[in-house]
């Protein structure tokens, strides 16, 4: 069933959960502890379990022929639609915990809304995705809470990664003609109806935290046009090298 | 930084009706994150439907110095295994 406009909104929800797989997995073997080091590596691997079904239906809405390896690893820069607060480098460990938190607020309503959409097939996906960001979610307001009560030191650099990454998050509650189209369809959630519960959620963990919510009006956007920030190139090389290089490898 | 963090013992029962059992153990500052720890460490494959966490200072452990004493005087009663009766034919599901 070839349908342009879920076949993009689907590439968008692929690639924000692709590329913070890929962000996570840098934090393979150097995470502050082996158990954290499992715990970040079971959150890649839920997001990319997501990415790979939002991908392979993102290719047979488009009905070009694409699979989830052609659009995971054959796509330019301009070509992917995350949003930026995905893609930002991990920094230390505190900035990865405020963007985990940042965005597991975000997913858990937006999956929770995506369990009624009226693509059956968007909404299987959301049944399963939405218990896994609800632990994701979970783990990083464990984590932020921590480190912002805990030493001075962490204080410090929980909240300066905060306020580093805090800005993009906004571009998540944007809207376009696209997301219009398919809100009054039903088939999409409504960003700006996620937004409630995301502040409330976030202000809760950051006062909780001893963290204070970052005053700055910055609102850095574009990733759902293809426009990224300047690293994001390198996480693609990175992760496209090796399917580019030897095309159809597997093991 | 793991080595200044308290030990846990973790105990995952696999399906409801049966015991937890030990699964190993990890380090963690606290009894949340122990819990949390464990879960991504020893359920990750579907072992689980609930787990313990227990500081390893708190349990409590017979000393192989004691083995003797404790578990050898049990070595030669094969009687206390229930293995001298004869099952009437008409019991099944033994």
């Amino acid at each position: 069933m070839v349908d342009p406009d879920v076949s993009q909104y689907c590439l968008r929800l692929g690639d924000d959960a692709l590329v913070l797989a890929q962000r996570l997995c840098e934090w393979a073997a150097r995470s502050p502890q082996l158990e954290e080091d499992v715990a970040l590596m079971n959150l890649a691997l839920d997001l990319l379990g997501q990415s790979r079904s939002l991908l392979t239906l993102a290719g047979a809405r488009e009905g070009a022929g694409r699979d989830e390896d052609d659009l995971a690893f054959l796509r330019d820069e301009p070509d992917f639609v995350n949003a930026q607060l995905v893609e930002l480098e991990n920094g230390d460990f505190g900035r990865t915990m405020a963007k985990q938190l940042l965005v597991s607020a975000y997913a858990l309503p937006l999956w929770q809304a995506l369990c009624g959409s009226t693509d059956a097939d968007l909404a299987a996906i959301a049944g399963k995705a939405v218990k896994e960001v609800a632990y994701h979610l979970d783990h990083a307001r464990s984590w932020v809470v921590r480190l912002g009560d805990g030493t001075e030191e962490s204080h410090l650099r929980m909240q300066k990664g905060l306020d580093e990454v805090w800005p993009y998050a906004f571009e998540l509650f944007e809207s376009d003609p696209l997301l219009d189209r398919l809100v009054a369809r039903g088939v999409a959630a409504d960003p700006a109806a996620l937004q409630p519960f995301w502040r409330s959620c976030v202000e809760e963990v950051l006062a909780e935290a001893t963290l204070s919510v970052p005053s700055t009006d910055w609102r850095p956007s574009g990733g759902r046009r293809g426009t990224h920030t300047e690293s994001f190139g390198y996480l693609l090389a990175e992760m496209q090298h090796l399917h580019r290089s030897h095309p159809g490898v597997s093991w | 930084m793991s080595s200044a963090q308290p030990l846990w013992e973790v105990f995952v029962r696999s399906k409801r009706g049966l015991s937890h059992t030990h699964a190993g153990s990890l380090h963690a500052p606290d009894a949340h994150m122990a819990l949390r720890n464990a879960r991504d460490l020893f359920t990750r494959r579907q072992e689980g439907v609930s787990i313990w966490v227990v500081r390893a200072t708190d349990v409590v452990a017979s000393s192989p110095d004691e083995k003797d004493a404790f578990f050898d005087p049990s070595g030669d009663k094969p009687y206390r295994h229930p293995t001298f009766y004869d099952v009437p034919d008409s019991v099944t599901h033994l």
